[in-house]
């Protein structure tokens, strides 16, 4: 079976804009697979190469060298966007819309037939638990709420992969939880999910398979409890050994 | 085209929104409500007079729509940053700035038909006749002309950074082309080498704006342009929009987006 994501020797390299100075490389000769209904966990400090990866997923960014696929396409092809439900570390939406407005929006740019739409708009916020607020303009929403938008946005086309960026990022514990319900109901709907977080104890929570990016380089790779036993600690702990805070102290 | 009309109602929806072109609006309609109504000795080249002073108005305010609604696309939806969700579905960037350009030049169609529509209602009010085709004719190609100027004003938001300098810009290149444009071949004759050729390439190069300029159409209530000539000013204005719009997507295609 062709797994849901697959990159190759992905290399991401900015070149810098000031004269002579060096390009800086993001990610260097990074290979992963996730499997079809994994939830992924990507981590890695500041600055490890976690976003580039995910830039390049969703096409923001083009490979250096290496390649990147989605369900076996090509990520540069905007087709291997289709099943993709992509949710932003920020809530960055259209403030003047109403919650109803963009999912209407997103819904027409998968070519959801006008028939599902309004049923798919309500289903997913529903399932956000917005469905008070769906005519109330995105301005006027809290942070939570905003970042349940979010949610909703990413889940409006049903995708088969979901890829989040610090999803619960500036969330109170309810909100957070409400977060982790939606990603652990979306793995029992068999889905993939790849998010990067800082928040650990939640990765040990919610995810089957981790991977630990530093400095543009894969670490570690493996299942949690594999990790956790390997290492004889917490999830933590062995992140923080991985990028060599344990041995400096 | 699905994509394209998606993106290009929320730029619509924007506009209607905003509060800027509430403000524009009134302010003409004010300039334009007390012009138009004066009728000074039953004088009618006064009429007229104010009838061109409301075009003006009209016209100045179109393009301020055109450029500051335009310019303000990209560096938003990059500053703002809604365009990583965009993007991350699948829409290419062409159909991106494809579905700005559309969003645009409908929400300029759509201020100039109030402005218009107004502005005719005013002058029916005066004149007692309206003479529907002219005002067809002259908004048309109005609107044509505001397509080419919303076109280089998105490859403009790609090449300049913050929307105030490329809206300076545009402006000031459109005005000055409206202004000058017909001229510049006139210039060149007394112009010494090489600046005689290089102003004769200028003068072919550019977007002629001027010649969608029918304002004495409606001022002077002339006679009715051909139709194959308004044909004909349309495909000039869609070829100039669809070079500007090719150069936008060719810089825009493969710009990092942070």
């Amino acid at each position: 079976m062709e797994p849901t994501v697959a990159i190759e020797d992905l290399r991401i390299e900015y070149r810098s804009r000031d004269l002579g100075e060096a390009s800086k490389v993001a990610v260097n000769g990074l290979n992963l697979v996730v499997g079809r209904g994994e939830v992924f966990g990507f981590l890695g400090p500041n600055g490890a190469g976690k976003t580039s990866t995910m830039n390049v997923l969703l096409g923001f960014v083009p490979p250096s060298s290496g390649t990147a696929r989605i369900f076996g396409v090509d990520v540069r092809e905007p087709i291997a966007r289709q099943r993709i439900g992509y949710l932003p570390e920020q809530t960055y939406y259209y403030k003047f819309l109403t919650a109803e407005e963009l999912l209407r929006l997103y819904a027409g740019i998968f070519h959801i037939p006008v028939a599902e739409r309004e049923a798919r708009v309500g289903a997913v916020l529903k399932l956000v638990e917005l469905e008070h607020a769906r005519n109330r303009q995105i301005k006027t929403y809290s942070k939570g709420m905003q970042q349940r938008v979010g949610l909703a946005q990413a889940l409006i086309n049903n995708p088969d992969l979901l890829i989040l960026d610090e999803p619960t990022s500036g969330l109170d514990p309810l909100g957070r939880m409400k977060v982790r319900e939606i990603i652990q109901r979306l793995k029992n709907e068999g889905k993939t999910v790849f998010f990067s977080s800082h928040e650990l104890g939640e990765v040990e929570t919610v995810c089957d398979r981790v991977a630990i990016l530093h400095q543009g380089h894969l670490k570690a790779e493996g299942r949690v409890t594999d990790l956790v036993a390997q290492h004889a600690a917490n999830l933590e702990q062995v992140f923080l050994k991985l990028v060599g805070y344990a041995s400096q102290s | 085209m699905n994509t394209i009309w998606a993106l290009a109602k929320v730029v619509v929806l924007e506009m209607v929104r905003r509060k800027d072109f509430y403000v524009l609006f009134i302010l003409t309609v004010l300039l334009t409500g007390t012009a138009g109504s004066v009728n000074l000795f039953n004088d009618r080249s006064i009429v007229r007079y104010l009838k061109e002073i409301c075009l003006l108005l009209i016209w100045l305010s179109g393009l301020v729509i055109a450029i500051t609604c335009t310019a303000r696309q990209i560096p938003a939806e990059r500053e703002q940053r809604t365009i990583f969700p965009l993007l991350a579905k699948p829409v290419t960037r062409g159909q991106f700035l494809l579905g700005k350009f559309l969003g645009c030049w409908l929400a300029t169609g759509l201020a100039l038909a109030v402005f218009y529509l107004f502005f005719g209602l005013i002058s029916a009010t005066r004149e007692q006749h309206w003479p529907v085709l002219n005002y067809l004719q002259a908004a048309w190609l109005h609107w044509m002309m505001l397509g080419v100027v919303v076109a280089f004003t998105l490859l403009g938001s790609i090449v300049f950074a913050a929307p105030s300098s490329n809206g300076t810009i545009c402006f000031v290149v459109s005005v000055g082309i409206l202004l000058l444009g017909r001229h510049l071949n006139k210039v060149a004759l007394d112009l010494a080498q090489p600046w005689q050729s290089l102003l004769y390439g200028v003068y072919f190069v550019i977007p002629h704006l001027e010649l969608f300029d029918v304002r004495d159409l409606i001022i002077h209530n002339w006679e009715l342009i051909r139709w194959e000539m308004v044909a004909l000013a349309t495909l000039y204005a869609a070829a100039y929009a669809a070079f500007f719009l090719f150069g936008a997507w060719w810089v825009f295609r493969r710009r990092p987006l942070n």
